[in-house]
């Protein structure tokens, strides 16, 4: 077609055409940018080029040149206040009148921390430099006008425009547009490791023009011009079109450009033209540097740097006006000692004053500890280290550790308060792993499956014990061997997981093999479900019967023939890449490409002749092939044809060579299984699949020997059992988005030539899609049943936490499809809006579809997730998920990962609309308070018998209840509350009218879930939870929906796992599994933030401490700003004499043990409350400073009163006794002392003194003005020197000390208890843990700053656990038929939930939903007579107990309950029509939540009905008054909620039984 | 799996086992090194600070420097010290006359009399004491070259700027310049024994040995040349402004007394610490005898060559006679600090005493439960 390409270079005529358009799109250069070949240039005649503006490919990511570094890099430096700060005061020295240093001197400090500085840039530049030399140095092929062949460049020698030439495994240097592959479908593979972290190969597309090419490429015959988007870093957005000389044009799309940094795989040889290059290429622009986030540790530090200013401040004034004074008393006479300014002039005391001001800054600069911020620096290094290197954060399957990518917040992950967490793929493994499906209304429940991955995770759990797999191999082999139809894929199946034995080891295998990127063997196996199997089989056979004997179809069930649509539609739709890594590409070149359809005219030539499109009429009809009639007629359609196989032929006689058919339509041999099994390296296929799901259901349908054994783009080719490989002409792709939740494809059937969309996607959305049945025959029936009966099963799913996906099929008449097409390909052709135009075009042709049947996936919580959370929970951190998943999914999921508590009340907003919002709102708010009403009364009481209790962790004051809804930052009661939102909903209330009353509700609950949320929900959640509450807030996901919440919040942690790295490219830090982020936060959080807060106050503890000996000495030196300890020492001492104990202590101390901070996550709340360093802290070291300094300066000063001691005489040891006071008051703070504690201390010590002994002898006439030659010598000998430093430190550090005993004997904060515990031996630490772990878990269990709650509250959910009320329950007598079966067995008391889902609606029993709805309400009204009653009898034992018995507490149960469910329905009796479907089966169409589940549901009914809202909660409440609540929208009144009841109060010695 | 179960027990195991599993993998996977230091495990002494661990530091602390303390306190109490202030402020004063006037360059004698109660043994130490200067004021404390005190011929002509405004009077360099060469101390002290039958007799002070060693031999240096004729040497320079006789002149019958090294002035170049203070004058050496003490009780005379104004900013004039001890000069200070420290610590250490009978034993057993 686009032939005329390759011989267009003799087509002078379109010329001009080319260069009006060139001038035409001057006017918009701004926004394009125009490529030419540069072969059409003459290389000497550079200024003709029209891409010479372009950048080249050299890339310098280095910062400085040489010239340029010493200004650059000082520049960069003085950006920080600081260091501006310190230079202008060491430049001040060099003011004669204001000097008090020596002005050299006075620079030292500054120079040495920017020189510091400055060569770690240095050595990072340098770094960069030569990585980017190599890099420009690399080679490549590019294609030159001289020599006519591609000749061997240099990567940076590329210019755009440049033909280059590409072999496999090369990388690509520059961004390239493919213009020619030697692949024969014209593809190029790539992996975008490097990019995007995703391991599986992405196909990329010759541009279209060139793709029908015959010859080789020739550049010289080039001679388009490509019009493109400016560079930009969207990886996944490139837009252009080329335009050729003929006027003709070309879209271009990402498909088509080759990004620099991939790897060409796969491919031979490619050749592409240059279209961004060196820094202007994606790869480049999305390379932007380690993040800089400030952390809350540091804010506040910066507010106390802020103090000491002000300190700074005051002191310098007050000596200012000390010496202003100090000069008056003298008066006109000058004292001989008052000497006048060097320029001889008198100084009025004012000036003097003035200067002084000046001068004392300098002098007591130390007060801003020069050194804190690079000291700060030093310890978050160490700390990243030691995070780097822990153990325990290792993830040996997938070799990888922690990674730390923002360096300077590492203590904020000890002050976190709140983790939002995505749930698939963080709390989930996002191993997906096919569990269940239903075909045609069926169920198929993969019992044996089920078996298989439990004795996965049996294994998992012993595999190191378990050396020869032998040994589990005949179970499994037992297992199969029932429906062993084909042992051979079984025995390799079992064969392959021998090999890989263990999951760790198969996914370190299939990490490093970095082809079988979801792959493990769990899910690659499944097993079939016997039934299933038969059916399959049985319609193959029918199929393959049918074929050879050209019968018809209609023989074939309607069932049998949606389970073999089922299993098509799940081996092809998709996007899934076969690769056998063992054997090169094997293609035959076509002589025909059968592209996927690019024109109508295409799709008329390609259509037209063959006669299948009058078979496929019958469906034409638009009506599905839902009911039994109209499969059998698409059936017999497909048996109209003469057969299969001869319709095929006759197409293919038109293009393609009898041995392509050959390939596209095989039949079976006999021993095709056989052949199979002598080459099982053949049938070794792997998969690349873009999501894990789609991996798993092709090799579920594999298990079925649905078998995908090819992908190209025009085709996919299937294996099929008893048909053998069939090839599908796939027509289009409609990919997955996450608004459309569904993928399509559209193909042309092979076996009836019809052109059949299949659809796959979340079940809401195809459930709506579905066309509903018209008719009420017996077709329509089954279908209604059908459809009933998958949305029974799809909510068994959910709330077994699968995830669901529906499968579903349209047939396409020619008519329609040419209809479509015509859109679709203006669609594809657009530039401008071309995604949204797809995305429409996608939408009009996902309808009426005609339901398959659904699968359920399991998606496996990661190891240790509900210990994690448990733990997290009891460290006082508030967990939410926000995930996308749907409520019901994310609903068990959170009951299996701990994260709603069966005890727990669980209230669930759904609404429809604003106001349905704000009133549910509302009714919570009010609900929560007047439930919990009655306990905040006894709370100080409780409190305070609870604070006496040593274990006891100090909790904020409790506030009154205080109104929700005001959205101060009050702190807020938490109770045992879950609250369930989904997508819609939260869009509402995160409007701004109603967020404050949202945050006010979610606030108050112990757990939220978010579901169905948007990823920009997801960070609009932690952006207004973290604006709003001032709280820390962390975000944990691992797909590229979670990057914009880990962005937003204060530290976004990234899971380095299955769904590449854009949320690790994201994130602060990325962890391999969920579960470490327990060490992470509740080990090294709490490390990294006490270290460095306790580091951070004693920097302002010693810095003021040093300055303030100073500014007593201005007392008794006429406030002359003159000092008495040496200029050397007043300024080395912060850098050097005192810097290493600090660093020491601020990177190694622990304060408690990494096992204790884990067995008692508690201790993580000191972070939240920032314990170690709070606001009056500072102040405290500040008078502990100005205490100790007192002590180290007036005990010389009597010591040396009135003696002939010379003023260095006198500071030397003032100064060596202020080093021992630091030095000693640092080993006071120091919890752990390891022998680099002693180290660092003796050397600060001996360097004091070395550098005292030499600067002290070195020079006799240097150093003026304290010329200090051999004074130190002297005080040596001198024993008074030896009294001073022993008595002074003691006395200084005696407060101090004490005070510390104190608190360690009287009121030992929690952490000195775990340091207490951590010296006690093991056993006896074990049993304390042990049972401290019952008492403390206890309060840990309920929430941190409320732990007295639980006495109060514990009976209320004792009472309330076995009552659960039914928002639509059909009559009273249905009620009370469920309380007695929730009583018998609680796992029936299932409360249900109906929301009126537009699924709903158009189910054609929603009109009784609605009316029980009506029903139920009224039952809640008028029924709760019989409930309360029995509330009251169950109290009344409850009440005398102690609340803390477990017989309440059950479990949720996961399997087993649900398996005898499910199988229920499944059998013969499960042809309930809906008419039948009677009330006490309501149970199957409602979702289930969890059996002890006391929910309150506030539902809002659809935006069309009554506006009422119900408002159905648990009696419990309101059984004081034995009366149900029905409150109506508007209608709210809190009056009408009683008063907690005061008889619910315990007394207050219950308090004590904690 | 790993850290959710993690125990101290398992950790022991672990140690052991990893350190062999990780031990040949460890090279090429990025598994971390097992070290104890890497693994933040580095074998630690974990102080607690609670009363029942302290008490006995504090006894301790206690049972030392409260021997030490008294010892101090004896041994400063043993110090003979006398002090007489001699500025003469007192109108009753024999100096008074001499102190009304504020010039550097007017001489003027007063004596004082006065008793020594108690025989002092050994050699005494004289000092004369100033009080109110602020001999450590900033700017007086930089007003020096401690170059041309070396020696440094260039400085000598050319004193360093720090000397300003004392570095160049009548166009000449002054040597010593500076501030603190300026105000050198110029009064002049002699001592005279008082026989009780009314004869006096001086007593012979040495005035050589009150500097630092290193001071007289390192730090200063007379400017190289003639040694015996200073006068040459400091040809080119001018006295300092109140000076009443050039640097050449301070001991001209001592030339290792004389110039900079005159250890009046190096002892007067050592600037003091604190606004009132001594600095020593002379030294009155013990009796070779040993059989008199060396100041025997009497009566004595002081004779001042009045010259020091210290008028002018309320200052004091004192001359002090002291033993001294191995710890310096009389000073109870030290000893009551020791003492009081020793004190408290005790007083602490019983406090702590009850409060860990009476709370620590709830602890313990929170702590331990059995």
């Amino acid at each position: 077609m686009a032939r005329e390409i390759g011989d267009a270079g003799a087509a002078k005529s379109s010329t001009t055409t080319t260069k009006k358009q060139h001038k035409k799109r001057k006017g918009k250069e701004s926004k394009t940018r125009t490529v030419h070949s540069n072969i059409l240039y003459d290389h000497a005649k550079g200024e003709d080029n029209p891409n010479r503006h372009y950048a080249n490919n050299k890339i310098k990511t280095t910062k400085y040149t040489l010239l340029s570094f010493i200004p650059k890099n000082l520049f960069e430096q003085f950006h920080r206040f600081a260091n501006v700060y310190f230079v202008f005061i060491a430049l001040l020295n060099f003011v004669p009148v204001v000097n008090a240093f020596q002005p050299e001197l006075a620079l030292a400090p500054v120079v040495f921390i920017l020189s510091v500085t400055a060569i770690k840039d240095l050595w990072e530049d340098y770094r960069r430099h030569r990585s980017d030399k190599e890099i420009n140095h690399m080679d490549c092929l590019v294609y030159s006008r001289s020599e006519r062949r591609y000749v061997e460049q240099y990567w940076k020698e590329i210019r755009v425009g440049d033909f280059i030439r590409l072999r496999c495994n090369e990388i690509l240097p520059a961004d390239v547009l493919l213009l020619s592959s030697s692949d024969p479908d014209r593809l190029c593979h790539i992996e975008t490791a490097t990019l995007d972290g995703e391991t599986n190969l992405k196909q990329r597309q010759v541009v279209r023009s060139f793709i029908d090419l015959d010859t080789e490429f020739d550049p010289l015959k080039y001679n388009s011009v490509i019009e493109c988007e400016k560079p930009n870093n969207d990886l996944n957005r490139f837009r252009g079109y080329i335009t050729h000389r003929n006027g003709r044009r070309d879209g271009l799309y990402k498909d088509n450009l080759l990004l620099r940094g991939c790897t060409i795989r796969n491919t031979e040889e490619a050749v592409g033209i240059v279209i961004y290059a060196g820094h202007e290429t994606k790869a480049m622009l999305n390379n932007n540097g380690p993040r800089y986030k400030r952390s809350k540790l540091e804010r506040q530090m910066n507010v106390d740097v802020f103090w000491c200013v002000i300190i700074l401040l005051v002191m310098c004034l007050f000596s200012a006006i000390g010496h202003g004074l100090w000069m008056y008393q003298y008066g006109d006479k000058r004292p001989v000692f008052d000497v006048l300014s060097p320029e001889g002039t008198d100084l009025s005391p004012v000036v003097s004053a003035i200067y002084l001001f000046l001068t004392m800054i300098i002098v007591f600069q130390v007060l801003i500890p020069i050194s804190l911020f690079v000291s700060i620096e030093i310890v978050k290094i160490c700390q990243v280290f030691f995070i780097h290197q822990d153990m325990e954060l290792y993830d040996e399957e997938t070799d990888s550790h922690l990674q730390c990518r923002a360096l300077n917040i590492t203590e904020d992950l000890g002050q976190m308060q709140y983790i939002f967490s995505d749930k698939t793929g963080t709390l989930t493994e996002n191993k997906m792993v096919f569990r269940r499906c239903t075909v045609a209304g069926v169920e198929y429940s993969h019992d044996a499956n089920a078996r298989r991955i439990a004795m996965y995770q049996e294994m998992d759990s012993e595999e190191e014990e378990c050396l020869s797999h032998g040994g589990t191999l005949p179970r499994r082999e037992s297992l199969c061997s029932q429906h062993s139809g084909k042992v051979v894929l079984r025995s390799q199946s079992t064969k392959s997981h021998r090999r890989t034995g263990s999951r760790a080891e198969a996914k370190r295998a299939s990490i490093l093999s970095k082809h079988t990127a979801f792959s493990s063997p769990m899910e690659k196996d499944v097993t079939p479900d016997p039934q299933l199997l038969d059916k399959v089989n049985d319609c193959g056979s029918q199929m393959e019967f049918m074929r050879f004997h050209s019968q018809l179809l209609n023989q074939i069930p309607p069932d049998l023939c949606d389970v073999f649509d089922f299993f098509i539609a799940l081996t092809i739709c998709n996007t899934v890449v076969v690769s056998s890594p063992n054997q090169p590409r094997q293609k035959v070149r076509r002589f025909e490409l059968k592209s996927p359809v690019k024109t109508i005219e295409d799709f008329i030539k390609r259509f037209t002749p063959s006669r299948l499109t009058s078979g496929s009429n019958s469906s034409s009809s638009s009506s599905l092939a839902t009911n039994r009639s109209s499969s059998q007629r698409v059936c017999s359609s497909m048996l109209s044809s003469p057969s299969a196989e001869s319709t095929l032929t006759k197409l293919d006689e038109e293009r393609l060579p009898a041995q392509c058919l050959q390939q596209a339509f095989s039949p079976v041999p006999p021993n095709y299984d056989q052949d199979k099994a002598s080459a099982p390296a053949e049938c070794e296929l792997r998969y690349e699949a873009e999501s894990p799901d789609e991996a798993a259901l092709v090799y579920a349908a594999r298990a079925y020997k649905c078998s995908l054994v090819g992908r190209l783009p025009d085709q996919v080719t299937v294996e099929l059992p008893h048909l053998g490989k069939l090839t599908f002409e796939l027509l289009h792709t409609l990919g997955f988005d996450s608004t459309r939740k569904r993928m399509s494809v559209v193909v042309r059937h092979p076996l009836t030539e019809q052109i059949t969309v299949y659809t796959k996607g979340a079940d809401s959305v195809i459930m709506d899609l579905i066309r509903p049945p018209t008719r009420d025959d017996s077709k329509g029936k089954r279908q209604r049943k059908v459809l009933y009966k998958t949305q029974n099963y799809l909510n068994l799913y959910a709330a077994d936490g699968l995830r669901t996906l529906c499968i579903a099929k349209k047939v396409l008449s020619k008519e329609e499809y040419a209809g479509w097409l015509r859109r679709h390909l203006e669609a594809e052709a657009a530039i401008q809006g071309r995604e949204e135009l797809l995305f429409e075009s996608a939408l009009r042709l996902e309808t009426d579809l005609h339901l398959l049947g659904a699968t359920g996936i399991e998606d496996r919580l990661q190891d240790g997730v509900p210990e994690t959370i448990a733990a997290l929970r009891r460290a006082g951190l508030q967990i939410w998920v926000l995930t996308g998943d749907k409520q019901e999914t994310a609903i068990n999921i959170a009951y299996a990962c701990k994260l709603l508590d069966p005890e727990e009340e669980i209230i669930t907003l759904n609404a429809d609309s604003q106001e349905a919002c704000a009133v549910l709102l509302d009714e919570s708010l009010h609900y929560i308070q007047a439930k919990f009403f009655c306990s905040s009364s006894a709370d100080p009481h409780a409190a305070r018998a609870f604070q006496q209790d040593y274990t006891a962790v100090h909790f904020p004051a409790p506030p009154a209840c205080s109104p929700a809804s005001s959205g101060a930052a009050s702190t807020f009661l938490v109770h045992r509350l879950g609250l369930v939102i989904d997508g819609r909903t939260l869009a509402y209330a995160l409007d701004k009218s109603l967020e404050d009353k949202f945050l006010a509700v979610a606030r108050s609950c112990r757990s939220v879930l978010c579901c169905r949320s948007t990823p920009l929900q997801k960070s609009m959640v932690v952006k207004l939870v973290r604006n709003k509450l001032k709280v820390m807030t962390l975000a944990i996901g691992d797909g590229a929906n979670d990057v914009s919440m880990i962005q937003v919040a204060d530290v976004g942690v990234g899971i380095s796992g299955q769904e590449g790295m854009q949320a690790v490219m994201a994130s602060d830090f990325a962890l391999p599994r969920f579960q470490y982020l327990q060490k992470l936060l509740l080990v090294h959080g709490h490390w990294c933030y006490s270290r460095l807060a306790n580091m951070i106050l004693y920097f302002f503890y010693k810095n003021a401490m040093f300055v303030a000996l100073i500014f007593w000495y201005q007392f008794y030196c006429g406030f002359s700003g003159s000092a008495m300890i040496d200029q050397w020492y007043l300024i080395f001492f912060n850098l050097m004499f005192s810097a290493f104990p600090q660093l020491i202590t601020g990177t190694l101390d622990k304060d408690v043990s990494a096992e204790t901070l884990q067995e008692l996550p508690q201790l993580y709340m000191s972070g939240q409350n920032s314990e170690e360093y709070k606001p009056y802290m500072f102040w405290m070291n500040m008078i502990d400073a100005f205490y100790q300094s007192l002590v180290c300066f007036f005990i010389p000063y009597f010591a040396y009163a009135d003696s002939d001691v010379d003023l260095f005489t006198w500071g030397t040891p003032i100064t060596t006794l202020a080093l021992f006071t630091i030095l000693l008051h640092l080993g006071i703070e120091t919890k752990t002392w390891t022998w680099m504690n002693w180290a660092s201390i003796a050397f600060s010590i001996a360097l004091f003194f070395t550098v005292a002994l030499c600067y002290n002898s070195s020079c006799p006439t240097c150093y003026s003005p304290s010329n200090p030659y051999w004074t130190i010598q002297r005080l040596l000998g001198d024993p008074l020197f030896y009294l001073l430093c022993i008595v002074t430190p003691i006395a200084a550090l005696l407060p101090r000390y004490f005070y510390r005993i104190c608190q360690g004997s009287l009121f030992p904060s929690p952490m000195l208890v775990g340091r207490q515990l951590d010296k006690l031996p093991l056993e006896i630490r074990r049993h304390y843990l042990n049972q401290s772990k019952m008492k403390l878990g206890s309060v840990g269990a309920v929430h941190p700053p409320r732990p007295q709650l639980f006495p109060f509250c514990r009976p209320f959910f004792k009472d309330c656990s076995s009552r659960i009320r039914h928002t639509h329950s059909s009559s009273s007598t249905t009620t009370k038929q469920k309380d007695k079966a929730g009583q018998s067995n609680p796992v029936h008391s299932k409360s249900m939930e109906m929301k009126d889902t537009p699924v709903r609606s158009k189910n054609p029993e929603n009109p009784t939903a609605r009316a029980r709805k009506g029903s139920g309400s009224r039952a809640g009204k008028q029924g709760s007579g019989s409930p309360c009653s029995e509330t009251v009898d169950s109290r009344g034992q409850t009440t005398g107990s102690d609340g803390l018995t477990e017989s309440h507490t059950l479990p949720y149960p996961k399997d087993s309950p649900h398996a005898g469910e499910i199988s229920h329905p499944a059998g013969p009796d499960a042809s309930l029509s809906p008419e039948q479907s009677s009330p006490e089966r309501s149970w199957l169409t409602s979702t289930p939540l969890l059996p002890q589940t006391e929910s309150v549901q506030l539902i809002s009914p659809p935006s069309g009905g009554p506006p009422g809202v119900t408002y159905t909660k648990n009696q419990e409440v309101l059984d004081c008054s034995n009366q149900s609540l029905l409150l109506q929208k508007g209608g709210v009144d809190p009056a009408h909620l009683p008063d907690c009841p005061k008889e619910h109060s315990p007394p207050p010695s219950r308090v004590n039984h904690l | 799996m790993m850290a959710s179960s993690y125990t101290a027990k398992e950790e022991d195991g672990h140690h052991s086992g990893s350190a062999a599993a990780g031990g040949p993998g460890s090279s090429k996977s990025k598994k971390p090194d097992n070290t104890a230091f890497k693994q933040q495990r580095l074998p630690a002494w974990q102080p607690i600070l609670t009363a029942g661990t302290v008490l006995p530091a504090f006894f301790v602390i206690g049972l030392i420097f409260i021997p030490i303390g008294i010892g101090l306190f004896v041994t400063s109490n043993n110090i003979r010290e006398f002090e007489i202030d001699y500025t003469g402020v007192d109108t009753n004063s024999p100096c008074n006359r001499c102190s009304q006037t504020y010039s550097w360059n007017i001489s003027c004698t007063c004596s004082v009399p006065f008793s020594l109660e108690q025989p002092f043994e050994s050699n005494v130490f004289m000092y004369y004491g100033l009080s109110n200067f602020y001999q450590n004021h900033r700017r007086y404390v930089k007003s020096r070259d401690d170059s041309q005190l070396n020696g440094d011929k260039s400085s000598l002509t050319n004193p360093s700027k720090e000397c300003e405004p004392y570095r160049i009077s009548e166009k000449k360099p002054i040597a010593p310049c500076g501030a603190i060469a300026n105000s050198l101390f110029n009064d002049t002290l002699e001592l005279y024994y008082i026989y009780p039958n009314g004869s006096r007799t001086l007593i012979p002070l040495v005035k050589k040995g009150i500097a630092w060693w290193t001071d007289k031999h390192v730090k200063f240096r007379n400017p190289p040349g003639n040694n015996d004729n200073l006068t040459i040497t400091f040809q080119d320079t001018t006295k300092p402004v109140n000076w009443h006789k050039p640097v050449y002149e301070l001991d001209p019958n001592d030339p290792d007394n004389n110039g900079f090294i005159n250890e009046d002035f190096i002892v007067w170049m050592r600037t003091a610490a604190l606004p009132t203070f001594r600095k020593l004058y002379r030294i009155i050496q013990k009796n070779k005898d040993n059989m008199t003490p060396t100041l025997p009780r009497g009566n004595y005379s002081l004779e001042i060559a009045y010259n020091y104004p210290v008028r002018s900013f309320d200052g004091r004039k004192r001359m002090i006679l002291s033993t001294i001890s191995w710890m310096g000069g009389k000073n109870p200070f030290l000893g009551i600090a020791y003492i009081t420290v020793g004190s408290v610590c005790f007083f602490l250490g019983v406090v702590l005493l009850i409060i860990h009978h009476k709370y620590g034993n709830r602890n313990n057993n929170a702590d331990i439960p059995n």
